[in-house]
């Protein structure tokens, strides 16, 4: 069943897997602070993920600008995701149970809302003109559209790291990390800070969505086919871990184009393999810290 | 033989070191007081005690057996009982029924999906015994929700005093007890026979002060006085540790 | 209830229950009546770990689809029913056991998200792994077995076969919620740690339930294979093991009827609502929005409390829904 691959072949899967492991990024990264800081185990962040893509979809069969329409799409994400947070999740603070079913029952809603607006076919829009194509070097093409969302991701990564290493929101991030009681005694905001983070988060699954539609195309199931990988992600990374996030979403961008060229059938499930090594040896995650 | 023996005990969370090199020996049917601050390390000694943290170095001897290793559920068998200073008990249930969970978690009768836990009467009888004990055999049936604190506190006091441990911990048994509600804990105390040892922690150094044989005194994880009632009282190092500063 | 109205209520039940086929009459809802049953065994399941040991596993679709599969592949391999059936639940249990001891590192949220996960590998084979599973054609099981001689194909002798298993699995729970046991499993959930200070070895509990829960979890994949005749991917789906979630809090958690009451409600509300409108999904996603926003202890309960509620909200008190009970298990010792 396993199949041999040339280097031609394994460069072009290099980078499908760092574009795709740029995606997983921006999906995983809201996933993980909501995850860490709030200890909300949101299980719509794959519909928000469906949802932004949809609406991408259609702002662009309305011709709107690629970036705009991942913009607008990100923006419109983050308003619904704030207000479920505050007007339903709030009220259920921590309630494990309770926040597991009411996020599973939005995100049951928000399937079948997309099917029954955008049907069950697949839609793949096409990606903006400028970044058609590829570059050649090395005697190898490299697919322009790929390079871009890596460059995108790791932009963004960049500026999360920024966001939360140096600046005083980050500050508070952290603190609400570590210890939410102890944050809140000290004066921060939580509360705002868990609306804030939820909407960040809602934006940025919206955005990969939106990202992702060209390549990945968006149909009917895609949201709980991305939101266990963001869960994986998170339990390979540790919770709350921004640079556990990158790391675990890379390794899965790898494991799945290398998993579906060599063996297709399993790809799906090769995905959850190291979660599980990670369960095994080290429960907390490569990046995460053991909470006494 | 001594009944708890703790030798070099080390634990550090992170850079905070909670327990440096502890040694504590605790004679059979001893009364042992351990006082000291609060943030003294007095209930993390507890934990590494009852195996619900692991020492970084160090050895816990109970009656000449090493349990350093030994995981913390089995140390109960071995005859060890503590009660927890933040009370810890089965809300939904009732007084009798917290009780009884405590005489099953010796019993081998706990992995017995079949019998009927209100159909053994030997287990129950002995749950009453020991609240009887503690003076709340008349509200066996009451849900320890509509319980007093005080009468919670005895509550814990009795799930120990029931498994019928050799070495008991007990942990502040008189926080946030009125005086009278003192006065009826320490008389139930009194109580235990000797084959019984207590180490006993207290923060509050006039409360158990005159029930204590020996004294340690525990600060920033070390032990810096221990000594009968009256060495450690006269010892400056104690003024120091509660009136210096 | 005094011990003779309790009886009296019992017997009459057993009576309706068994008498079911002849008052109903129509195939259609004597089959209803099965899938509830069997829909029923697989909730009471679910609630020893939901209810009583106070884990929520969102992956016992994928136990139930392993029971059913294994099932299914060996009849189609040529297998008999007793050596397909007793592999069956051979590999379930095994499953179970892989489940208890990855999702065991955590308890809560992690305990959750781990078996979300395990339940998301097992859609994954089902689904992809076609050259195994057939993938989305799914697998046919041709026949259903005849135990004792008696032929299960027809729909009264299926709902006699399922009430069995059902009474059995009913009878089972009401013995262990009772037992020793049960206590510990229920102490667990309550005061991990306080538990394990008396004595008791929480993990060994914790996995001892999970898989007597996956024992459970197994037959009741086997009665849904034999009543179906047939197995696909779907079963595994996250949306079954959400299914069977809501059939367990929708009855009340930690209750010997509530799970069946739930397996009831779910059952006729999908058979009506797919009859009319194919917005299965979104009406359950509505019906967990719904309990968790006005019942959060159950249907039955919560339902009684909307209307207290809708009360003083007609008479201007203004009174806030009533808050809910929490429900994270306690730290992991």
């Amino acid at each position: 069943m396993m199949t041999q691959l040339t280097s031609a072949q394994a460069v072009i899967l290099a980078i499908n897997s760092f574009a795709f492991g740029g995606l997983l990024f921006l999906l995983s990264a809201g996933f993980s602070l909501i995850f860490g800081l709030m200890r909300i185990p949101n299980l719509m962040h794959g519909s928000f993920f469906m949802l932004g893509a949809y609406f991408g979809v259609s702002l662009l069969d309305w011709g709107v600008n690629f970036w705009v329409a991942a913009l607008l799409s990100g923006l419109a994400m983050a308003v619904i995701g704030g207000i479920i947070e505050r007007f339903l999740l709030r009220r259920l603070e921590g309630q494990v149970l309770p926040q597991v079913l009411l996020t599973l029952g939005f995100a049951f809603i928000i399937a079948d809302i997309c099917l029954m607006v955008w049907t069950g076919d697949p839609w793949q829009p096409t990606a903006p003109p400028s970044l058609r194509g590829a570059v050649q070097a090395f005697g190898l093409f490299f697919p322009l559209y790929r390079l871009a969302i890596l460059a995108v991701a790791v932009a963004v990564a960049i500026a999360l790291w920024i966001m939360v290493d140096w600046t005083r929101l980050g500050a508070m991030i952290r603190a609400g990390v570590d210890d939410p009681p102890i944050a809140r005694v000290v004066g921060i905001k939580v509360s705002q800070l868990f609306t804030l983070i939820f909407c960040l988060g809602a934006a940025l699954a919206a955005f990969a969505g939106v990202m992702g539609a060209p390549f990945l195309s968006v149909y009917p199931g895609l949201d709980f086919e991305m939101l266990p990988l963001a869960l994986i992600v998170v339990i390979l990374g540790g919770t709350g871990s921004l640079l556990g996030a990158l790391v675990g979403s890379f390794l899965l961008g790898f494991l799945y184009n290398f998993g579906q060229a060599m063996f297709p059938d399993l790809a799906y499930v090769i995905l959850f393999l190291p979660m599980l090594l990670v369960l095994v040896l080290r429960p907390q995650g490569l990046f995460g810290r053991v909470v006494a | 033989m001594s009944a708890l023996a703790v030798t070099q005990l080390c634990k550090a969370f992170g850079g905070l070191r909670v327990t440096a090199s502890v040694n504590l020996t605790v004679e059979a049917g001893e009364r042992r007081l351990i006082i000291g601050p609060n943030g003294a390390g007095k209930t993390t000694l507890f934990n590494l005690i009852t195996g619900e943290i692991a020492p970084d170095s160090g050895s816990i001897v109970l009656f000449d057996r090493d349990i350093t290793r030994v995981a913390s559920y089995r140390r109960p068998h071995l005859g060890m009982a503590r009660t927890y200073q933040i009370i810890t008990l089965f809300d939904k249930d009732t007084i009798l029924r917290n009780v009884t969970l405590a005489l099953l978690g010796l019993s081998s009768l706990r992995w017995s999906p079949f019998t009927d836990l209100d159909g053994q009467p030997q287990l129950i009888e002995r749950a009453r015994e020991a609240l009887a004990r503690v003076g709340l055999a008349h509200l066996a049936a009451r849900p320890l929700s509509q319980t007093s604190y005080g009468e919670r506190r005895r509550v814990e006091i009795a799930m120990a005093l029931a498994q019928n441990p050799k070495v008991l911990l007990l942990d502040e048994p008189f926080a946030g007890l009125s005086i009278d509600e003192r006065r009826d804990v320490r008389a139930l105390l009194n109580a235990i026979p000797r084959e019984v040892t207590i180490v006993m922690i207290e923060h509050n150094m006039d409360v158990a002060l005159d029930w204590a044989e020996r004294i340690t005194l525990l600060h920033f994880g070390k032990v810096i006085v221990e000594g009968t009632r009256a060495e450690v009282v006269a010892d400056p190092r104690t003024r120091e540790v509660y009136l210096g500063h | 209830m005094n011990g003779r109205l309790r009886y009296a209520t019992i017997g009459a039940a057993l009576v309706l229950l068994a008498t079911l086929p002849w008052w109903v009459g129509n195939s259609y809802y004597i089959n209803i009546a099965s899938q509830i049953l069997l829909f029923a065994v697989f909730a009471l399941a679910l609630n020893v770990l939901v209810g009583y040991a106070g884990l929520v596993s969102l992956g016992h679709a994928g136990l139930f689809a392993i029971a059913g599969y294994t099932a299914a592949l060996l009849l189609q391999a040529g297998y008999g029913h007793f050596a397909a059936d007793t592999a069956a639940i051979v590999v379930t249990l095994a499953a179970s056991a892989i489940f208890a001891v990855l999702a065991l590192r955590s308890t809560g949220i992690g305990f959750l998200m781990i078996t979300l996960a395990l339940g998301q590998i097992v859609w994954g084979i089902a689904y992809r792994w076609a050259s195994l599973t057939g993938g989305d054609n799914g697998v046919n099981v041709t026949t259903r077995p005849s135990p004792f001689g008696i032929s299960l194909a027809n729909a009264p002798s299926f709902y006699f076969a399922s009430l069995v298993v059902f009474l059995l699995a009913f009878a089972t729970m009401a013995v262990f919620v009772r037992s020793p046991f049960g206590a510990s499993l229920r102490g667990t959930r309550d005061q991990a740690r306080r538990m394990n200070a008396l004595g008791y070895n929480v993990w060994l509990i914790r996995f001892v339930a999970i898989v007597f829960s996956g024992f459970w979890t197994g037959i009741s994949g086997l009665l849904f294979i034999y009543y179906n005749q047939f197995v696909s991917p779907q079963v595994s789906a996250l949306t079954a093991s959400a299914e069977v979630l809501l059939m367990v809090i929708s009855g009340g958690t930690a209750t010997l009827l509530g799970p069946i009451a739930g397996a009831i409600i779910v059952v006729v509300m999908k058979n009506v609502v797919s009859a009319y409108v194919e917005r299965w999904n979104l009406v359950l996603g509505l019906i967990f929005i719904v309990i968790i926003t006005f019942m959060p202890d159950g249907l039955v309960p919560g339902t009684v409390r909307l209307c207290r509620w809708s009360w003083h909200v007609i008479r201007w008190n203004g009174k806030p829904a009533p808050a809910m009970e929490k429900h994270s298990p306690g730290a992991p010792p």
